[in-house]
């Protein structure tokens, strides 16, 4: 029998995994597609505690339908400034973009 | 008429509307000063015409005055002008008694006549509409210091009359002297108005009034000889306070250093400022003041000592001087000495000296004017204040010849005009107080006095002018008739002035009975003055080498003499080394170093510790991520801890 506690923790999981790629990687690439594992473990955990805490409503799916239209148009805008980034710089190494710095 | 203002209206129209002769000046020098200073006709029309309408008006108000026998003193208009608290407010307004239309008189007359002087005088000055603008600024302060009502008026006005003449003296601004002596004037007379000030702090703090009539009350003034500081009764304390002020403004010994510099403004400002009627007030502040003066214990004879002193000192001094506008400057000490020494000598029963004090100020601002004056012309004429380079001027300029001759005559003390009968009663009040050894210096001063006026007149006037100044000789010429009327106007005065019966109009609480001339008194002192006239004559009629002569079996006694006994010298080296060295310097060095040092302190943490963490902005994006997670886990476990420890 699956309980709340199996699904908390594969999120927690997933948001670590997301956690550890954020800062280690250096492809921007990798970064962002990071973020989509950290957005979708808040997504599990919305649907995962709508299910079990309030099995009545449906904002936790509400929520998580939300949360994966944000992340489509977030992954869209972040790609475009990837590959504008790459055609100035010739890489998409975060490590050597520090413009903005001091 | 606005919320505040009260008048009185049922008296004669002259002095129910002598708000008017100070106003106008002021409203001279406010229109030609900001709108007509590229007109510069325009603004001397406009200062002169208000200046001489004031003087109309005063002459009315005299008259209507002193044939209207007021025994209280008139407020013909009040206006509150600061409130403090309920019981102490600051008014701002018109007193008319026996010594302020009297005063307010002279000066209005005076500074007309000047005026109209200095249109000749200043001619083609490129200072022109800037000089009739500050003039009437200093009219108007003059005038408004006389009129006070109350003690915090007298002090704004006695400010007023500080910083106009600060303008004037330094009117030749472009002229390095003429800025020292602006800035020595104004600093040595700021110094003394601190006196004045905690003066005026004492007094209506002790009475809770300012007005003059009240302060001076049987009341107020027992309140202030009540308290006691450090075993003196506060009501010297007080006095002597205002009488630091009135000897600064005054210049008597030793704030009188200022007053012969101050000869660096134009002639007409000597002649206005500091000859007439700025210098007066002081004389004036003491006999405005006279009720308290007298009550006080040691007040007057501090005002007496200091007088006869100054007296003897500046009359000393200027038997030496060559610079006939100096000559005249300490003249006026000597004779400022005169006034405060017949102020020190009266008391409330003998008040001869207030009166004697009072028409000596009057007669003197006639003479010593007209000597200014005529000095300017003279200067005008000849381009040099060198008495030793003038000479035989006597032809040249008649009409300056004669007003001199007569302005002398009057100072010299010479019957009967103006200033022998204002020093007889001086002289006869010395007597009369009792006080033996000031009558000797002051008849001793009136032989020195004719010495030393007739002096620069026989160099001035006769003998032959110097060869190396032919040229210059030539070119003299008698002043226009511009120049010439106030003259003639002023030697008119100073030929009557003494036949004013002053004894029955200005005096202090009840008339005097008739006081004529004492003759006991007035022939010595005319034999005073005439050997002195002969001694001067005997000198300096003819050029010869009998006055050097003379100067070198002095010797030593001549230079300490000549160079003012040193007492500037003294000045700058108080100044310079002690102040300076001792005060200033560490004080700078404190500046510098403690304040200015904790202030770049704190200035340079913050630059460095900017600098330090600034270096964590390294523009990495996972370094920030790094600093939100762990930012955020430390969140966390603080959360975690807390909830636990508070029992969640």
């Amino acid at each position: 029998m699956l309980t709340i506690h199996h699904f908390l923790i594969i999120s927690a999981a997933l948001f670590s995994i997301g956690i550890f790629g954020l800062l280690t990687r250096r492809n921007a690439v990798v970064v962002l597609m990071s973020i989509e594992l950290i957005l979708n473990a808040a997504s599990l955990n919305f649907i995962v505690l709508g299910k079990f805490v309030t099995p009545g409503l449906v904002t936790g799916k509400i929520f998580a339908i939300f949360i994966i239209a944000i992340a489509a148009a977030e992954a869209a805008v972040a790609m475009a400034i990837i590959v504008g980034i790459f055609k100035y710089r010739r890489t998409v190494d975060v490590e050597k973009i520090t413009d903005l710095k001091w | 008429m606005g919320a505040g203002i009260e008048t009185n209206s049922n008296l004669g129209w002259f002095l129910e509307n002598a708000w008017l002769i100070p106003l106008l000046p002021f409203l001279a020098f406010l229109i030609s000063g900001i709108f007509l200073q590229r007109f510069k006709n325009a603004a001397a029309a406009v200062s002169i015409a208000a200046v001489v309408s004031s003087a109309l008006i005063a002459l009315g108000m005299a008259w209507q005055f002193y044939a209207g026998d007021f025994s209280e003193p008139l407020i013909p208009l009040r206006w509150q002008f600061l409130r403090f608290s309920a019981g102490l407010t600051a008014e701002m307004g018109v007193m008319l008694d026996r010594i302020s239309v009297m005063l307010a008189t002279v000066v209005a007359v005076v500074s007309s006549l000047i005026h109209i002087y200095s249109i000749g005088y200043m001619h083609g000055d490129k200072g022109y509409a800037r000089f009739f603008a500050c003039m009437s600024l200093f009219t108007f302060s003059m005038l408004g210091l006389v009129f006070a009502t109350n003690i915090f008026q007298i002090y704004v006005f006695w400010e007023l009359v500080g910083v106009s003449s600060f303008l004037l003296i330094g009117f030749y601004y472009y002229k390095p002297s003429a800025v020292a002596a602006s800035k020595k004037a104004f600093i040595v007379t700021r110094f003394a108005d601190l006196g004045f000030l905690l003066g005026v702090l004492i007094v209506s703090y002790f009475t809770g009034t300012f007005d003059f009539v009240k302060l001076q009350s049987e009341a107020s003034l027992q309140v202030l000889n009540n308290v006691t500081l450090f075993g003196m009764p506060m009501i010297s304390i007080a006095a002597v306070l205002i009488y630091t002020g009135a000897a600064g403004k005054s210049a008597m010994f030793p704030l009188h250093i200022w007053l012969p510099d101050a000869m660096e403004g134009p002639t007409p400002v000597s002649a206005l400022i500091h000859a007439a009627t700025m210098v007066v007030a002081g004389v004036y502040l003491v006999a405005r003041l006279f009720g308290l003066f007298v009550a006080s214990e040691g007040g007057l004879t501090v005002v007496m000592y200091i007088g006869t002193f100054t007296c003897l000192f500046a009359a000393l001094i200027a038997l030496t001087q060559n610079d006939i506008k100096r000559v005249l400057a300490f003249s006026t000490l000597s004779q400022l000495g005169y006034m405060m020494l017949a102020l020190g000598v009266s008391s409330a029963e003998n008040t001869l000296g207030f009166t004697a004090s009072m028409f000596h100020m009057t007669t003197h601002a006639f003479f010593k004017s007209l000597l200014f004056l005529c000095a300017g012309s003279v200067i005008h004429a000849v381009h040099t204040n060198d008495v030793w380079q003038m000479g035989g001027l006597r032809k040249k300029m008649p009409l300056t010849h004669l007003t001199f001759l007569i302005a002398t005559l009057a100072i010299a003390g010479v019957p009967p005009l103006a200033g022998f009968f204002s020093k007889d009663e001086i002289l006869a009040a010395a007597l009369e107080g009792g006080h033996g050894f000031v009558f000797a210096v002051a008849l001793l001063v009136a032989g020195l006095t004719a010495f030393y006026m007739f002096r620069i007149y026989f160099l001035t006037f006769w003998g032959e002018p110097k060869a190396c100044d032919k040229e210059r000789f030539d070119a003299a010429h008698e002043s226009p008739p511009v120049m010439t009327l106030p003259l003639l106007i002023l030697a008119l005065l100073s030929v009557v002035a003494g036949f004013i019966p002053f004894a029955d109009n200005v005096y202090y609480g009840s008339p005097l009975e008739h006081h004529g001339v004492n003759w006991a008194i007035a022939v010595p002192a005319t034999i005073m003055a005439l050997a002195g006239i002969a001694a001067a004559f005997a000198l300096y009629s003819r050029r010869g080498d009998r006055p050097a002569k003379i100067a070198k079996s002095l010797g030593g006694v001549y230079t300490l003499v000549k160079n003012k006994f040193y007492v500037d010298e003294v000045y700058l080296f108080v100044t310079k080394k002690i102040i300076f060295n001792c005060i200033s310097r560490p004080a700078a060095w404190f500046d510098r170093h403690v304040v200015d040092g904790s202030m770049n302190l704190i200035g340079r943490v913050t630059v460095a510790s900017g600098r330090l963490f600034r270096k964590t902005m390294d523009g990495k994006v996972q370094s920030y991520a790094l600093t939100v997670t762990g930012g955020f886990l430390l969140l966390l476990l603080m959360l975690w801890h807390y909830t636990k420890v508070l029992g969640g």
